[in-house]
Order: structure tokens, then sequence, then C-alpha cells
């Protein structure tokens, strides 16, 4: 009996004409697709396309390519589908999988453009003119009361009870990704970065290393059902600290950080024995409510000292009541994450077939929130597969105060989207706790490339704020009007708040 | 004491009341303040040098305790404190003359909270140290997720009888249940009992069934070693509550541990 009927999905191809001998793509892969004796052999059966090996080659010499392999043509059945059946045969598992979902599924961020300037209203050139993404997270108040300084000028009447927000230089954020789902150089990378762009980093539901201390001002804490690394100290330190209750690539469904994964440095940030499953449940068992919500978003301000305290959810059906009852229960800000958002482990099953698009869900909870008179009492971030800035500036649009990147920051550190992360053998040293592998990064070169990220999409987004006439991203916030569909249908477009182009 | 009744919620009073202070014993009347107010006038007592704060009146009142730290200090609760009461708590003896609510000692770090009276659902939920000991009954889901870390070991000793989930995800320190104060009707503990359980222990004084039990957890007849283990917990916790240690002893134990600290490490196949 053969023991797979699984083909090897991309095939390693070395020109030994070229190739060095010299050992390094031996080296560099962390799937062990390569043995070497006297030149090198690739297994293709491990190999993700990862490209480290292929980036890392002096001679050029390695070509990763599709294994072609002929399965008859058959429209309903994908070739996926069916090597998923012999899997599954194979193992009786689960299947687990890394990133966000790779499924075919309509972009609607693809399908909507962007307004112009042109006679009656003046575009602004960015280049010159002051363009302002400065914003703030947080509770704003329903109304503010100003008194005279004395000296012929007016402050903010003392006493007004306004709540804390956080600055940010630019309506980006990193993404909640865990220590331990991601290497501790990453977690440096990340802070190091938001703090050098006055933005900031989420912990995820991993704890805090205490090597980030210096950066807490530009750090989210998070707390999950699992309350990993949560303590007073902990909150204490965070600039906001979010409740997580859902993730956009898994909703309904907890953290699983599997037993291999919590080493001696994981398992002291997570306050958790070594080598132990760190299972996240995904209900939080002290909120089966809105109340019950209320009541743990109070708790963490009371014991913070009245920080703000953000609730992230999983963008599904209806999202605008539950975001709704979620401003009411007192959180600052709403972070919803989209079904094509990333993930360190999820079932694919769950990945890829549950949940809605982000777009959708941003419009639905900004349109009802400004339907209640409540969306200045807190802010909206908005995640789940942010891929380029016009992604931001839609979303923005589409009412988002502040958009997330988390697979787009891995990917400026190296991640080639092989999908491997569940692993733990990320060539790339990202989504690994082996010292081997997480060297690879290293935090300066890291901080270096998320900045630079991080500027090219402000000034992208300046010269498309300019390209609209206004000169800040708080006038693009919810300004639907500027949007426009192409090859939308009508209800799509009604729920979005869009006109179709043309009108 | 200030009385306002003006502000944003009727009917409380909306200011820090005024302390009263013998040595280092702050008295603070909770007679219908607001609970932010409540728990501002323990921290300005705390950061005051009070070694000793006695709370009156306190009806309902949320997160007493919650966030604050000091193994020398002790906060006594004459009434019915609200949820989240000493979540999150850090080194100080919290003891309540009357009953809990839901919540008592979420994700808490280290001290002592005793229970006079009954308590709620989701007890110790998250805690990863110090000790929580109630005299009567306890609701559902109580230990949930209790964890271990190092020297940190989380206890709770429930007096009376517990509803369902008692243990659920539980992944370490100890959790005991006497059924020895108890005012319910029905069965020691309900259904579910350690489900999911992956570290830690529990005990109960007496027999469950195996109908009772989840399938992550193992159940044995405590020995000597398991006794002589849990002996000064229940020593301390008799002690604080008043009761006899040794009747507590006379009756046999089951100990519940779980058959993995892995339950799931092979639900999955990878992509
Ligand atoms: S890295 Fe390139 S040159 Fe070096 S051994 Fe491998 S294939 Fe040959
Ligand atoms: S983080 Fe690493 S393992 Fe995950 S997709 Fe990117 S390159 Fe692959």
């Amino acid at each position: 009996m053969p023991t797979t009927l699984i083909q090897p999905e991309f095939l390693v191809e070395i020109d030994y004409d070229k190739c060095h001998k010299c050992g390094r793509c031996v080296q560099q892969c962390g799937w062990g697709v390569y043995s070497f004796n006297e030149r090198p052999f690739p297994d293709d059966t491990k190999c993700r396309a990862c490209h480290r090996c292929v980036t890392y080659c002096p001679a050029h010499c390695i070509k990763i390519k599709k294994n072609d392999l002929a399965l008859r043509d058959n429209a309903n059945w994908s070739a996926e589908q069916r090597k998923n059946v012999w899997r599954q045969a194979e193992s009786g598992g689960v299947m687990l999988t890394g990133m966000g979902n790779d499924k075919f599924y309509q972009s609607v961020f693809d399908h909507l453009v962007l307004d112009a300037c042109q006679v009656t209203n003046p575009s602004i050139d960015p280049l010159r003119e002051p363009m302002e993404l400065r914003t703030y997270l947080g509770r704003k108040p329903d109304s503010v009361e100003v008194e005279s300084d004395g000296k012929g000028g007016y402050r903010l009447k003392e006493g007004a009870g306004i709540a804390k927000n956080v600055k940010l230089d630019a309506p980006i954020i990193f993404s909640p990704m865990s220590y331990g789902s991601v290497s501790l150089n990453v977690h440096k990378s990340l802070a190091m970065a938001a703090e050098r762009l006055g933005i900031l980093m989420n912990t995820g539901e991993g704890g805090l290393h205490a090597d980030l201390y210096p950066y807490q001002d530009n750090v989210i804490v998070q707390v999950a059902s699992g309350r990993f690394g949560v303590n007073p100290e902990y909150l204490q330190r965070g600039a906001a600290i979010e409740i997580k209750v859902g993730q956009g690539a898994k909703p309904g469904i907890g953290g699983h950080l599997p037993g291999e994964k919590i080493n001696k440095e994981v398992s002291t940030t997570r306050m958790i024995p070594q080598g132990s499953d760190a299972i996240s449940p995904a209900p939080h068992h002290d909120i089966y409510s809105i109340e019950d919500l209320r009541q743990l978003i109070y708790s963490l301000k009371e014991a913070s000292g009245y920080k703000p305290v953000g609730v992230k959810i999983a963008a599904v059906h209806n999202v605008g009541a539950i975001a709704s009852g979620i401003v009411r229960a007192g959180a600052d800000y709403v972070y919803l994450d989209g079904f094509k958002g990333g993930t360190g482990a999820a079932p694919a099953i769950i990945r890829d077939h549950i949940g809605i698009p982000l777009e959708i869900a941003i419009a639905v909870v900004d349109q009802r929130l400004r339907d209640e008179g409540i969306r200045n009492q807190a802010s909206i971030i908005a995640a789940g597969s942010i891929r380029s800035s016009a992604d931001m500036a839609k979303a923005i649009a589409l009412g988002a105060d502040v958009v997330a990147i988390g697979s787009a920051s891995l990917m400026a550190l190296g991640c080639h989207l092989c999908q491997g992360c569940h692993t733990g053998c990320c060539s790339w040293g990202l989504t690994t706790q082996k010292a081997e592998l997480t060297r690879r990064v290293d935090p300066e070169w890291g901080a270096e490339r998320l900045t630079n990220l991080v500027h090219a999409w402000s000034h992208e987004l300046q010269e498309i704020l300019g390209a609209l006439g206004v000169n800040a991203v708080e006038s693009l916030r919810g300004s639907r009007e500027r949007l426009r569909a192409v090859g939308l249908d009508a209800q799509t477009c009604e729920i979005l708040g869009v006109k179709p182009a043309g009108l | 004491m200030t009385t306002t009744t003006t502000g944003p919620i009727e009917g409380y009073i909306q200011t820090v009341p005024t302390l009263t202070r013998e040595g280092e014993t702050v008295t603070i009347d909770a007679q219908s303040v607001y609970y932010k107010y409540v728990n501002e006038a323990i921290r300005a007592a705390i950061a005051d040098g009070a070694k000793s704060i006695v709370l009156n009146n306190v009806n309902g009142q949320r997160y007493i305790g919650t966030g604050i730290k000091g193994a020398d200090i002790t906060i006594t609760v004459n009434g019915t404190p609200g949820q989240d009461m000493a979540m999150l708590m850090d080194g100080p003896t919290l003891e309540v003359f009357g009953n809990a609510q839901d919540g008592v000692g979420n994700t808490m770090n280290a001290g002592k909270v005793i229970i006079h009276g009954d308590a709620g659902d989701v007890l110790g939920y998250g805690m990863r140290g110090g000790r929580v000991f109630i005299k009567g009954d306890v609701g559902y889901r109580v230990g949930i997720h209790m964890k271990a870390y190092e020297d940190l070991r989380p206890i709770m000793v429930c007096g009376g009888k517990a509803r369902d989930f008692f243990g659920e995800y539980m992944a370490g320190g100890l959790l005991i249940l006497l059924g020895m104060n108890s005012r319910l009707e029905g069965p020691l503990v309900g259904g579910y009992l350690g489900t999911g359980m992956h570290g830690g222990a529990i005990y109960v004084r007496g027999e469950v069934e195996p109908w009772q039990c989840g399938k992550e957890v193992g159940v044995f007849t405590a020995d000597e070693a398991d006794l002589a283990d849990i002996k000064p917990v229940l020593a301390d916790y008799c002690e604080c509550l008043g009761m006899n240690l040794e009747e507590v002893l006379s009756e046999p134990f089951t100990k519940l541990v779980p058959v993995s600290h892995r339950p799931y490490g092979k639900l999955y196949t990878y992509l």
C-alpha cells in the first residue's frame, strides 16, 4: 500500500552546472528540504515555496516550480479538494493551516474606486501643502465645554471628563500577533517601528516580553480568554487594552499554541509552564452578554487607571448590532477583523468559509453607530487583509478611523506567504521559536523595513487625500460619497452606502 | 461624608466618601456610593499608608479590591460586594462577611479572599496565584482556566456544593470542594466536572459519578500522599472560616487529574 496518495506541490530544481556546492540552501531551509552529499539534494515533498533558499543561493541556480502533474479536469472537484480528501483519509485530523484565506472570493475593495477633484473643487498638492494624517484612538465627548484661560484665550473646561485617547501619527497600527505565534525579534521589530512612527503595535494574546517594556507607550496589550500574561503590571504598561473576543480568520474559534512552541521565554511571558498547550478557549467565560462585556471593560479600566479599552471582534453577520452593544458597553474602540485576516494557525475549513468581508462590516458598523448617534463614542479599527494604501484609504472612506496590518507587516520582514506558520518552521524566522531561525530577523533591520513600509503608505495616502481635495485623514473617514462601485450588485452597493460608478 | 445625588448615575453618591482613620485602619461607609468612588477611596487609603481598610454597608459595588497590590493590606467587606471582586488582585487579604457574587478572584495573582457566605459563577477565572476560601455554595464554572506558573499555585476551596463545569479548562493549581455547608438540593457537584482540564488537581470530599466527569480527567481515590498535600491548605481554610479540620478530613476525598497536558495534541493534521 502506498503511504500517501499526495504528490509534492512544488518541484525544486537545481542547476548543478552553476551550483557552488556551498551548502547555503541546506542551512537556510527551515523545512528540511535539503540534504548534502558533495552537492545539495532536495526532497520536493517538504518544499513550501517560501523562497528562503532561492533568495540566499549565491549562484541563483535554484528554481521552485509548481508540480504541474495533470489531474483530470473537473469543474466540481478542484485538485485541492481531491488532495484534501486524500489527506484526511490518511490522517483523520482537522486540517490546520497558517496565514489568511486563500480561496477565491470577490474582493470588495477591488470593486471600489475613489473619486478625484476636477474643475469645481481643487485638488491639493501634498508635496507643498500640509496634510494631516494624525488621528486619535478613543472615545470622543458628545460636546466640549470651554472656559476662558484669563489671557484672552480658551481652554477645555476643568473636569470636562474627556476620556483618554491615544495619539497616532498615521492611521495604521500593527495587528495583534502574539509572542509565541511570532518570534521575539518580530515583536521587537514591530515595537521599535511603532515607536519611531508614532503608532502602535499590539501584543496579541501572548503577554508582553520584558524587552518590550521600553516601548510600552506604543503598545496595545491584549486580554484574551486564556488571560495569558495578564496581570496588573501588564495592564498598567499598555497605552491601551484590548479585549479579544474574535479573530477574522477563525470567528468563534479560540487560540491554541501547541506545547512545542512554549519554550522558556514564551512560558515566562505567558506565565504558563513550559511545554504544556496554551489553550485560549473561544468564549471568555466571564462574558455571556453585553452586560458581562461591560463588566470586563470596566474591571480593566479600574485595574489600569482608566486607560482606553477596545474590543476586537471578527466580522460576522449582524455586526452592526454587535458593535453598537460593544460601544454602549463602554469600549473606546471596536476592532473589526475581516474574514481574509491572517492567522498563525486555524482549521482551514473555518478560515476559508466563516465570516464576512471586512468592507461590508466597516460600512454597516459605521452606519449603525451614526444612526444611533454614538459614532463619536468609539473609534473603529479595520483589519483583515489590508494589502495596500488603497485598501487603507477605501477602508477609511467606508468608515474606519484606523487600519491594522498583520500579514503586510510580516511580508515587510520577509514573509513570502508560504502558509506554513502553524508548523513553527518558518524559514524567515518569523512564525517560529527555533533559535537558529529566529536570529535571522535583526530587530533593527526589521524596524527599518516596517518604518519604510508605513512611510510609503502614508505618502500614498497623502497623495490620495490630495487628489480628493481634503487635507486631513479625518475628513476622509466615513466619506462614502467619495467612493464608487464598479461591478458590485445593487444590494451590496446599498449596504455599503456607495453609489455605482457613473452616478 | 459628602453626599451628592446629582451626577450621571441617579440614586448614587458620586463623590469619594470621606475616610475615617484610626491609626492604620481606615473605615469607609459605602452606603449608596457609586462603585467607582468606593474603589477610589480604597486606593486613596492605601496611598495614604493605611494597612487595614473596613468597608461598611457594601451593597453590590463592583470591582472591590480589583488591581490592588500589597501583601500587608487587609480589606474587610461588611455587606454584599458586587461582581469581579479581587480581580487581578496582587497580594492583599480580602474578607467578606456576607455573600459574594460572580467573578471573585478573576485573573488574581496573589493574596487571599475569605468569603463567609456563598459565592456565584466563574470564580477564580484564570487565577494564577493566591487563595480563595468560600464557606458556602458556589455556582457554575468555578475555577475555570485556573493556571499555575513557577512558584505561583492558585488554590480555591469551596465549602458547599458546586454547579456544572467545576474546574473546566483547568490548567494548574488546586481546587477543592467540600460539600459541607450547603443549603442546596441536588448532587455535590454538577456535570462536566474538569472538562478540558489539562493541569492542576481537583479534590472533592465524597464521590463523583462517571456521568459528572469530563473525558479529559482521570478519577482516583485520594491517597495518603494526596491528603498530606491538601491538609495544610484545609487547615488554613478551617482556621479562616472557623471550621473543624478533623471533621473536614473525616470523609474520603476523590482526586481528579488530567489524563494529558496536551488534550488536543492529536486532533490536527498539518496542511
Ligand atoms: S545555495 Fe545554491 S549554490 Fe549553494 S549549494 Fe545550494 S544550490 Fe548550490
Ligand atoms: S510567516 Fe513564515 S511560515 Fe508563515 S507564511 Fe510567512 S514565510 Fe511562510
